[in-house]
């Protein structure tokens, strides 16, 4: 079974790494960082903290982009090209073993992205602070919080691609995205309506995804700590939430026929 | 022990924008495929050819019925490790190249590392590929990436190969290499179940056929058996001008050459046309029976439903 995720979840890795379209996103997303820089110097005193937010802003939106482009077609284009076909039909490949090995292959494929972003907002952030000290140790933990973000979406991405067309699943995604974003508002409102109001918004507000609760880089540019509980809190959030949207994906694509 | 049992198997589909109507893409299917037999599965498009390949592969799900699989039930993963499989106009991950396709199915088949490489290399030679191993599927054309498709169903050395229209999109000579690929998988005790509309690959290769029409089975049963069942026809020759009024009354198909007039008509009818001709005096040239093909067959049972594409 390993053997047969690892397989699936490496050629996923490979067919993403051989797309031209995934290097121009990671070069745009490079430039953003390196104008960052720029941005910085016109900005008195405040270019570390410009260059922190645009940096890590930029390693996230792009991610997120790369995670839905992708995502979206993970199951959808199989079934559309027939590729899958050949898994499914004559290989002793259960369902979800395939889309297991396709969400890991994905989310391999976003942290070496992230990584290899990180490495150039990591350079950016030496040539403007002369050098790294303790305090960046809070930048690792917002990328972490990224790579948290990454998986979620790519959870999401996939489910939405085990059920719809890859437009459909784009836009869906794209929206769960901007409105988890907007969690922790959502919530306070919940709290200001009243009755059978406020218990049916306070449940769409925890059901949708706390996208905000795993962004701090606004925190970490202004060196603010980010407490070691949010961090586990954050870690067994994604793990719960990935786990459910994952389990809701095989119920429906078990249950699919592939015509 | 029969390599496919199939009993009673059916698939309807709900179709109307509520989903309200239901289309019925398999009635009711029994039928049986034994070990080392080549089984041609024949049929008009929407005859439901490939859904009976889906369905016996698990792709889709069935409505009704039941079928085993190498001795294992239906959706029996562990019978997958014994079959191979070519989908209808095949598409593969084009960003690999057929040596990387080939080594990520044999993996998934779960073929040992240290035979891949050899089974990888074999399967592409066997499909005439050993010199395009290293190129990338999006630069090749149908006709080579149905090859692939061949190499990947055989490549981890399965018991049972299903074709869906194997020969589709490939030239005479890659026809004939198929035919050649599938007495070979055969000849080594391979059992070998494929789905075609071309008539003439099915009646040179297939120890056994189904015609299948519109969702229905029309008939089972070995070739030469089954071209029993179409009365034959003879052809008549005889010197002359013109076609003999009483021979077209019998219904024979009269064409007339230069000096030679030929009639094709039932055999059952030879005595009587014949006698016509002695009367008229023509000069009998030869008289031949002619062999019912499985065309004959297979528009004698599917005639009147008037099937849309069927190659002779």
């Amino acid at each position: 079974m390993m053997g047969r995720l690892a397989a699936i979840a490496f050629n996923t890795y490979r067919e993403a790494v051989r797309d031209r379209v995934l290097y121009n996103l990671i070069l745009f997303a490079l430039l953003i960082v390196g104008s960052s820089v720029l941005f910085g110097q016109i900005s008195l005193e405040i270019n570390r903290i410009v260059l922190i937010n645009l940096g890590l802003t930029a390693i996230s939106l792009f991610g997120v982009v790369i995670a839905i482009f992708i995502g979206i077609g993970l199951v959808s284009k199989e079934i559309e090209k027939k590729t899958l076909y050949t898994v499914l039909a004559a290989r002793p490949v259960r369902r979800w073993e395939f889309l297991t090995g396709k969400f890991l292959g994905l989310v391999l494929t976003l942290t070496v992205n992230a990584l290899l972003m990180s490495v150039g907002f990591f350079a950016a952030v030496m040539y403007v602070s002369h050098g790294l000290g303790r305090g960046d140790l809070q930048l690792v933990t917002a990328i972490y919080f990224i790579l948290l973000e990454f998986v979620l979406i790519t959870a999401l991405a996939l489910l939405f691609s085990t059920f719809s067309t890859p437009i459909f699943s784009s836009i869906f995604a794209f929206s769960i995205f901007a409105v988890g974003t907007f969690a922790e508002d959502l919530r306070g409102f919940a709290q200001m309506a009243h009755g059978s109001t406020r218990w049916a918004m306070t449940g769409v507000a925890y059901l949708v995804p706390n996208f905000a609760a795993l962004n701090v880089i606004s925190q970490v540019a202004h060196d603010t700590v980010v407490a070691p509980k949010l961090i586990l809190l954050n870690t067994l959030y994604v793990l719960v939430y990935t786990g459910a949207v994952l389990t809701a994906s095989v119920w429906i694509f078990e249950r699919r026929n592939l015509k | 022990m029969s390599a496919i049992e199939i009993e009673g198997l059916e698939k309807s589909y709900k179709t109307g924008f509520f989903g309200n109507k239901l289309k019925q893409g398999l009635k009711p299917l029994t039928l049986s495929v034994e070990e080392g037999e080549v089984f041609g599965c024949l049929g008009p498009n929407g005859a439901g050819k490939t859904t009976t390949l889906k369905l016996l592969l698990g792709l889709v799900f069935p409505t009704g019925g039941t079928a085993r699989i190498l001795g294992r039930e239906l959706g029996d993963i562990e019978a997958k490790r014994s079959i191979g499989f070519l989908p209808e106009q095949p598409y593969f991950y084009d960003h690999l190249t057929p040596l990387e396709l080939l080594d990520y199915y044999a993996k998934l088949s779960g073929v040992d590392s240290r035979e891949r490489k050899s089974k990888v290399e074999r399967a592409l030679a066997r499909v005439g590929m050993s010199d395009s191993g290293r190129t990338q599927l999006r630069k090749f054309s149908k006709g080579m990436l149905q090859r692939v498709g061949i190499a990947q169903a055989i490549v981890h050395d399965p018991k049972l190969v299903l074709l869906d229209e194997p020969m589709s999109g490939l030239d005479p000579i890659g026809r004939r290499e198929v035919r050649d690929l599938v007495q070979e998988l055969n000849e080594e005790g391979n059992t070998v179940f494929f789905s075609t509309h071309i008539l003439s690959d099915a009646e040179t290769l297939c120890d056994r056929v189904a015609v299948l029409n519109k969702g229905e089975l029309k008939g089972v049963g070995v070739v030469a058996d089954l071209l029993r069942e179409v009365s034959g026809d003879a052809e008549v020759v005889w010197r002359g001008a013109q076609a003999i009024p009483e021979l077209s009354a019998l219904g024979a198909h009269c064409h007339a050459t230069g000096d030679v007039v030929r009639a094709r008509l039932p055999e059952r009818l030879l005595e009587t046309a014949l006698e016509a001709l002695r009367k008229s005096q023509a000069r009998l040239t030869s008289v031949t029976p002619v062999q019912a093909t499985l065309e004959d067959y297979f528009l004698a049972r599917i005639g009147d439903d008037k099937p849309k594409e069927v190659n002779a």
